[in-house]
């Protein structure tokens, strides 16, 4: 579960985060989506403290992130988070991409982190792809082998931030396909996109930033053939 | 005797064995100030980057004193000044090690930082994602890449020291340099046995040149 309470972040003088309230429950799948420049992606770094809020409360589970107390390395190992451009390892082979933080952080066994590495792989459909170097891999590949390393922490919470947007069109299906079969586990998802077929499809809630605020906190049935604001609706027929 | 060439190798033949004994002299003192200049470098290199606004400071200043200060300087107040303030002489082998490694740390943490600096912040984003510590994420994520886009400045820097390195000769360590000029006052002609110190430098270093590729290219394995 994660909970925000009236979360705050200032560049400088910039504002992009105006305070935001919402809940997002166990197992709830979560799209954000927004015009850019909203503060999506900025929210979403602020629920494993890459950015840091300025003002405002975050909690993981029953941990409270935002306070100085808690541990965030052991709060990160609990939250996966998916980049738009992966950001593999380059000097790591597939494998050792999934297995060197488990053994690393979590102290695994090298034959354990292997096993588990491997079943993840085969769950993306990369086994294949194991001892390879991610220069070899195209971009969905990479972006597999980055939420199989993800999971190999076997996190409660995944964040994704814009995990198709630089990828080529025939390659965002096999992403999102990876996706939605994580999605049916029961995982805790909060996805910042722009595909607003999988949001639709895939997404139990979708919340809709517009200028640092939370703008429609609403169902996609809801939000894609009825929103209520203007903003949305502008935004959606931009999109659709 | 006239003018014109007058050289005559052969009557040095016997004395390029003592010559070439210098050799390792010579690479002792520039492995050894490889290895320090290398170690301090990382570590002056983590403070410059780093967020301890003290450190960051003690480390420019150290820079841009070791930098901005003859490197003969340097190696002679430590072999004839030091004394004074520690109460001890120090040896020209000891004092030849730390004059070069002090020194090239300074030019090797400007190279490792900008090193640092160019390897992706994406990476630091990742491994700090998956929980990865400082330290680790530094030592097997970060440094790795930066050292193999500085692979090329690195070995620059090394083969520098390896030139450099001659100036101990005003210390009177037993080097490369300092044999060639030995040899030369014994037969009062210099020419031939400094072309003979000549030659093994630039040999030293074609075999430094040769050894970075080979490690450059086992670097790049992963591309």
């Amino acid at each position: 579960m994660i909970k925000v309470e009236n979360l705050r972040k200032s560049f400088g003088k910039l504002e992009v985060l105006k305070g935001i309230t919402t809940t997002i429950k166990q197992g709830e799948v979560v799209a954000i989506i927004g015009p850019s420049g909203s503060g999506k992606s900025t929210f979403l770094r602020c629920l494993n403290l890459l950015e840091e809020p300025t003002d405002g409360k975050v909690w993981i589970g029953d941990q409270e992130i935002t306070n100085r107390k808690t541990n965030i390395m052991k709060v990160r190992q609990n939250v996966g988070m998916v980049f738009q451009h992966f950001h593999l390892f380059p000097h790591m082979t597939v494998l050792e991409n999934l297995t060197y933080a488990p053994m690393k952080v979590k102290g695994m066994a090298k034959a354990e982190a292997e096993a588990k590495a491997m079943e993840l792989l085969r769950k993306v459909g990369l086994a294949q792809k194991a001892n390879e170097y991610p220069s070899r891999l195209s971009g969905g590949q990479k972006q597999r082998v980055a939420i199989a390393r993800a999971l190999a922490m076997s996190p409660e919470v995944m964040l994704f931030d814009e995990p198709t947007s630089a990828l080529d069109p025939e390659m965002v299906k096999e992403v999102l396909e990876v996706m939605k079969s994580l999605a049916h586990t029961g995982m805790t998802m909060a996805i910042v996109t722009h595909e607003m077929g999988f949001a639709r499809e895939v997404a139990d809630r979708v919340l809709f930033l517009d200028g640092g605020l939370l703008v429609e906190d609403a169902s996609p049935s809801e939000f894609f053939s009825a929103p209520k604001s203007k903003r949305a609706q502008e935004f959606l027929e931009k999109m659709l | 005797m006239g003018f014109g060439v007058n050289l005559n190798f052969s009557q040095f033949i016997p004395s390029i064995p003592f010559i070439l004994e210098g050799v390792l002299v010579t690479l002792k003192i520039v492995a050894l100030a490889a290895l320090l200049g290398f170690a301090l470098g990382i570590i002056l290199a983590l403070f410059k980057i780093g967020r301890i606004k003290v450190l960051t400071w003690l480390a420019n200043v150290y820079t841009s004193v070791f930098r901005g200060t003859p490197l003969v300087l340097q190696l002679m107040i430590i072999y004839f000044g030091m004394p004074q303030i520690i109460g001890f002489e120090i040896d020209a082998f000891p004092a030849a090690v730390i004059a070069f490694g002090l020194n090239s740390a300074a030019y090797i943490s400007e190279i490792i930082r900008a090193g640092i600096l160019a390897v992706d912040k994406g990476q630091r984003e990742a491994a700090m994602a998956l929980g990865i510590p400082y330290k680790p994420m530094m030592r097997d994520i970060i440094l790795p890449q930066a050292l193999k886009n500085i692979l090329p400045a690195l070995m620059n820097e090394f083969i520098t020291l390896t030139k450099e390195s001659a100036v101990v000769t005003v210390i009177g360590a037993m080097d490369i340099m300092r044999r060639a000029y030995i040899v030369g006052g014994d037969k009062y002609a210099f020419f031939e046995p400094l072309l003979i110190a000549g030659l093994i430098y630039y040999i030293l270093v074609m075999i430094l040149t040769l050894l970075g590729k080979a490690v450059e290219g086992r670097m790049r394995k992963s591309d």
